[in-house]
């Protein structure tokens, strides 16, 4: 019985310290997307609150979690309330089987994959939710096109994550960074690179971030599925939004870029001298890379049109990583470089 | 032939690429940014802000209510009354700006005959009660005497351009 006790509070544990530096992240995600894109328009972004704006993300949350609450009369109330805690809780469940570092991860299973593609699946309730409920026809449209994106986007995303298990014949995420043990040319990004640039465009897309953004689409339907929503709720939201981002990012890494491997493993002299530093922050620094990528993209690209979105999504990017799958096949049984 | 090169721009994103890299460069541009209450942007000397009425050096007021600035004011701004003073000259007795009514062109002060009505370069001021956006006589000249020293220079840096 104690035995079990014990083993509980060490998971918990465990939880809070994934969910808690998650959600600083967080907070310093968006400090980091309003400075970035100031610069990227010759501003300079938040500088006020504290030393360089540092305290602004803290501002940011005191003043969403005293506002009020609204619930339009017409909406429904409980898949009102509901919908944000749909869209966080995946959000925040999927980080159970990131792996950190070696052994460093939460749940070690075999399925891994597997369950952060169902986890990315379920976000889509919590926004299609939010849109129906509130009975608003902007918060209607943009759940509808919210719906068809992330459906359309998830079959190339499940196909490039295809290829890369078909290279490291495993579901397991640690197992999948050790395959790519080595430096970075060993890593999956090379020999899969067409579908490492499309599971990072359906990343994007998946989120719902810049230039995919029509779910929100400020200019025509004013904030899509979140109009109704605001304080808490409202804050909800954006939390899922960006754990999402810093989830794809993650994965970015660990499936495609050696995971927590350092970029010169392996090489005699100097692979030793940067494998000093802990795994851990290798991980961070190319989930920093990718973040600051999104940032970039949001500061770059203008949105597209719904119908482009799904021309990109099935006659582009599926047909893409169909195609390269079929070569990594043959790569395979070739046998063709340090890869397979 | 034309088709096909924009298929491989952008099939393998080099449009895309190519706007990455200009916003790249932009994101270490140096910035424009004014930081307000620190900073401040350059005025001009012809800034055109809060009103003001002038006095001469020897603190007779300027104005001799003519009434060329209520007549040229577009907005219908500006409310004048006169009346004859004990030494005999014309004088106002009621001169009033409604802030919220002005556009701030600037056609009183070019109008007047005697530089009396004169544009500040004050332009952060704030009402806090209903009925204060309405200026009168008293406070005009108070805000005449308050500026003179700029007001002076500003008009003598454009007298030759006049």
């Amino acid at each position: 019985m104690m035995a079990e006790i014990q083993e509980l509070i060490w998971i918990v544990l465990k939880i809070v310290a994934i969910a808690i530096p998650l959600i600083l992240a967080v907070a310093y995600m968006t400090y980091a997307e309003r400075k970035v894109i100031g610069w990227i328009q010759v501003r300079r972004g938040p500088n006020r609150v504290g030393y360089l704006g540092l305290l602004q993300p803290f501002a940011d949350v005191a003043k969403l979690l005293l506002k009020e609450v609204l619930i339009p009369t017409q909406a429904n109330k409980t898949l009102f309330i509901v919908a944000p805690l749909l869209a966080i809780a995946p959000a925040m469940a999927a980080w159970a089987v990131m792996p950190f570092g070696a052994g460093l991860v939460l749940a070690d299973i075999n399925v891994g994959l597997l369950y952060i593609l169902a986890m990315t699946s379920m976000g889509v309730y919590g926004i299609i939710l939010a849109g129906w409920s509130s009975n608003s026809k902007y918060a209607l449209l943009g759940a509808m096109r919210t719906g068809a994106q992330v459906v359309s986007y998830e079959i190339a995303m499940g196909f490039a994550l295809v290829g890369v298990l078909m290279a490291a014949r495993s579901l397991n995420l640690s197992e999948i960074v050790e395959a790519q043990a080595g430096p970075f040319w060993n890593w999956y990004w090379l020999p899969l690179l067409p579908l490492f640039i499309v599971y990072w465009i359906s990343g994007v897309a998946e989120t719902n971030r810049a230039p995919f953004d029509v779910a929100e689409g400020e200019s025509e339907i004013v904030a899509g599925f979140h109009v109704e929503y605001s304080g808490t709720t409202f804050a909800l939201f954006f939390l899922a939004e960006y754990a999402n981002m810093i989830l794809i990012s993650a994965l970015a890494s660990v499936m495609f870029m050696g995971g927590w491997y350092s970029p010169f493993h392996g090489i005699p002299v100097i692979g030793p001298i940067f494998d000093l530093v802990p795994g851990p922050l290798w991980l961070f620094a190319k989930m920093a890379f990718f973040l600051f990528c999104y940032i970039w993209f949001r500061g770059t690209f203008p949105r597209y049109r719904y119908d482009q979105i799904m021309r990109l999504g099935w006659k582009v990017l599926i047909p893409v990583t169909v195609v390269w799958l079929i070569v990594e096949s043959v790569m395979i049984i070739f046998k063709i470089g340090p890869w397979f | 032939m034309r088709a096909l090169r924009d298929f491989v721009n952008s099939f393998f994103l080099i449009e895309l690429l190519r706007g990455l890299a200009l916003t790249g460069r932009y994101l270490f541009k140096r910035k424009f940014t004014i930081e307000y209450p620190e900073e401040r942007a350059p005025q001009s000397n012809r800034f055109r802000g809060l009103h003001a009425l002038r006095r001469y050096p020897n603190g007779e007021e300027r104005c001799i209510a003519c009434k060329l600035c209520e007549a040229v004011c577009p907005a219908l701004a500006i409310t004048i009354d006169s009346a004859q003073r004990a030494d005999g000259s014309r004088r106002t007795t009621r001169y009033e700006i409604d802030l919220f009514k002005c556009i701030y062109c600037g056609f009183c002060e070019e109008s007047c005959p005697v530089d009396s009505i004169v544009l500040t370069r004050v332009h952060e001021y704030f009402m806090e009660k209903r009925g204060e956006n309405i200026i009168n006589k008293p406070e005009l000249l108070k805000l005449g005497e308050m500026y003179e020293a700029q007001l002076a220079a500003d008009r003598a840096m454009d007298a030759p351009y006049r």
